[in-house]
């Protein structure tokens, strides 16, 4: 679709859940009457002011939103240019954004009768979201997770264990997160009558990226106000940009900016060891082409003949070849840029937020900060950027740790 | 008329069930499974199922991906698994082959050219795991318009109100998935299987073969007495995987086959 068409990017996706040629239904047989169930659910739920009021209600109380709106004053004044602020969901329960839609989908899955939960996770954020709000309100939760995340993200395997959750470690196909989700949509065909499959980001089969932005929306809804309230009535931020796995924190700061025109909007994807033919990053839209994976089309980390390639970051949640369909669209529209920043960069961003602010990042917003350092100097002292501190760092430290060379052993 | 027409009205006219055999195309190298394809027929497989090897077969059991892996890892690619079906039909020009798989690798090649090489490569049918009647625009319209068969599944949860849905635009045959759940896994009862079996033939002309868990000769003859016939995969893959001689995986195709036969 040409630019000029589109005279607003916040009504997708279509009933077929495209996004443009993006998004789609590829599911086998089996999964297709759930996810059409779903979707009607859903739908429904939207526009259900009781479902709104729970979720607020536990926004509010159990998660502690709104996320502060902060402006990093020191980082600011080092990086001698733009205003940078953070929006802090890493101060969220469980200690990220993926929360923000765990409970959207629990809630659903609670309505439709669902016992048995299961989700696939990477970094394991997603993984304790979701064992958090299952041990909350006693459901069953099994999180499929690459036996090689297992090994890295070793504390969040531990607290989905305390949770109450099983956490089945996966070795099929190379063991990382696509696997997971391979496995989990096995699960799920084997197990449909009871259980509800909570996707932790905005990819797999429409209504899923559909729902999981709008869970996550609430973030930009926040920042939208937030900033009025301390930058004045009507101010808008410059630049929002965020780091993108498969793309549900920065979904949910963009959403509500997408026909705000003088709004930049940049998704930071892992550049891994750089993007080059060595494919040794997670680049979907800088480095792949479009496909079909995992219920949905968008741009694939493939090879010649179609399979799919193992992405490569230091940051788990990052690590995924594909990219939700609605951030395809955004690129091939051009409403939003998309750019990569490596393993080194981010490294170097992790530690200037430590060192600055006090704040100890995710890996994965690490990559948005890097970019925001790389921009924000080129930029006068009233362009305000926003940048999604999704996630804190706790779960990062024994990484960040072996690649600075510190021992970890007391 | 495609192929596999001419093989269900053949088999109706003998008053027989249909045997379907599935293998993974470049399991573990083009030479051993071009071998076992070629043995089918003669072990008295009516249609060959040829399994195009994909990263991420999300419906597939251990037992599938491995061997998925395994051809992959030899470095099978679609325009290989053309090849082998070429040189097949060197000496047989008359048993079907329905090419089984996952669409990206499809969707990477181009549907247009993929259509016209799978046509010309002696290909009459199509099993695409991730195309549900929603996506028929992809490959299941324009694969009929080009001659070949899109041959969907049904399952479990394909209920009364879906399955006109799930019928309109197949060909071929229907394929009932007769359990929630993936390749490999456990086999379902005859009986429990029958009333579904009953329930799509009533909406359909088209034969109704069952697959899924099948993996005795007495589970083929049970399943293939309540249908027109039924698909072998798994059982036979893992012959295959633990390294079996082509003759005695034939021997055991055979035996299949014969179960079928017998119902
Ligand atoms: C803190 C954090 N940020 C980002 C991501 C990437 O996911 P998404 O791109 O869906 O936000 C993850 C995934 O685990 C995460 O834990």
């Amino acid at each position: 679709m040409p630019d000029d068409l589109i005279n607003s990017y916040m009504t997708g996706p279509d009933e077929q859940g495209r996004f443009g040629m993006f998004g789609g239904r590829f599911v086998s047989e089996t999964l297709m009457p759930l996810i059409l169930d779903l979707e009607a659910r859903y739908e429904f739920a939207k526009t259900d002011p009781d479902f709104w009021a729970e979720m607020d209600w536990l926004w509010k109380h159990y998660v502690g939103r709104p996320s502060p709106l902060y402006y990093a004053e020191r980082l600011t004044r080092h990086l001698g240019g733009a205003k940078i602020y953070m929006k802090r969901d890493e101060l969220n329960h469980t200690g990220a954004h993926k929360i923000n839609n765990v409970l959207g989908q629990i809630i659903l899955a609670r309505r439709m009768g669902k016992t048995r939960i299961i989700a696939e996770t990477g970094a394991g954020q997603h993984g304790v979201a979701t064992a958090t709000v299952c041990a909350k309100f006693g459901l069953k939760c099994v999180v499929y997770m690459g036996a090689h995340d297992v090994e890295r993200q070793a504390p969040n395997v531990f607290r989905m264990r305390l949770l109450g959750a099983e956490v089945v470690p996966v070795t099929s196909g190379r063991g990382t997160l696509k696997d997971a989700m391979n496995d989990a949509l096995r699960d799920w065909v084997t197990n449909v009558r009871d259980t509800f499959y909570c996707i932790g980001t905005v990819a797999g089969p429409h209504p899923y990226p559909a729902m999981v932005r709008d869970f996550q929306s609430i973030i930009g809804k926040e920042v939208r106000w937030q900033l009025a309230e301390q930058e004045g009535e009507g101010r808008l931020p410059d630049t929002v940009i965020a780091a993108i796995g498969g793309g549900s924190n920065a979904m949910g700061l963009f959403y509500p900016f997408l026909d705000d025109p003088s709004v930049n909007i940049i998704g930071v994807e892992a550049g891994g060891k750089g993007v080059d033919d060595r494919m040794q990053h997670c680049a979907s839209l800088t480095g792949g082409r479009p496909g079909v994976l995992h219920g949905n089309r968008t741009y694939l980390l493939q090879d010649p003949d179609g399979q799919i390639l193992e992405g490569f970051s230091i940051s788990a949640g990052l690590d995924y070849p594909g990219i939700g369909p609605e951030h395809a669209w955004l690129h091939d529209t051009k409403r939003a840029q998309y750019v990569s920043i490596t393993d080194a960069e981010a490294l170097e961003a992790f530690q200037l937020s430590c060192a600055l602010e006090g704040i100890i990042p995710a890996l994965e917003p690490s990559h948005a900060l890097a970019h925001v350092m790389k921009i924000a100097p080129t930029l006068p002292a009233d362009h305000i950027i926003v940048m999604n501190m999704c996630g804190r760092g706790d779960k990062d430290i024994f990484t960040v740790a072996k690649h600075l060379g510190f021992d970890m052993k007391i | 008329m495609t192929r596999i027409d001419t093989t269900f009205a053949r088999l109706r006219a003998e008053g027989k069930k249909a045997f379907v055999a599935y293998i993974m195309a470049g399991d573990p190298d083009v030479e051993t499974s071009l071998a076992v394809m070629q043995g089918m027929p003669g072990a008295g497989v009516d249609i060959i199922e040829l399994g195009m090897p994909f990263t991420d077969p999300m419906a597939d059991g251990p037992t599938v991906q491995l061997a998925g892996q395994r051809a992959l890892e030899g470095g099978q690619t679609l325009a290989k698994t053309l090849d082998m079906v070429r040189a097949f039909r060197e000496g047989d020009s008359e048993t079907p082959i329905v090419m089984m798989g996952y669409y990206n690798p499809i969707y990477s090649r181009g549907v247009d050219v993929f259509l016209a090489e799978a046509k010309a490569a002696g290909i009459d049918g199509l099993i695409v795991v991730d195309l549900p009647p929603e996506e028929d625009d992809e490959l299941c319209l324009p694969a009929q318009a080009a001659g070949l068969n899109f041959i969907r599944l049904a399952t479990p949860t394909t209920d009364a109100k879906r399955l006109p849905k799930v019928l309109q635009n197949t060909s071929g045959f229907v394929y009932y998935v007769s359990i929630t759940g993936i390749t490999g896994a456990a086999a379902p009862q005859p009986a429990d299987v029958a009333p579904d079996v009953a329930r799509i033939k009533a909406a359909t002309d088209l034969p109704v073969i069952v697959g899924f868990g099948i993996t005795t000769p007495d589970a083929a003859r049970g399943i293939a007495g309540i249908a027109d016939g039924c698909v072998v995969g798994s059982a036979i893959v893992k012959e295959i995987g633990a390294g079996k001689p082509v003759a005695e995986v034939l021997a055991g195709i055979a035996a299949l086959a014969a179960g079928a036969h017998a119902a």
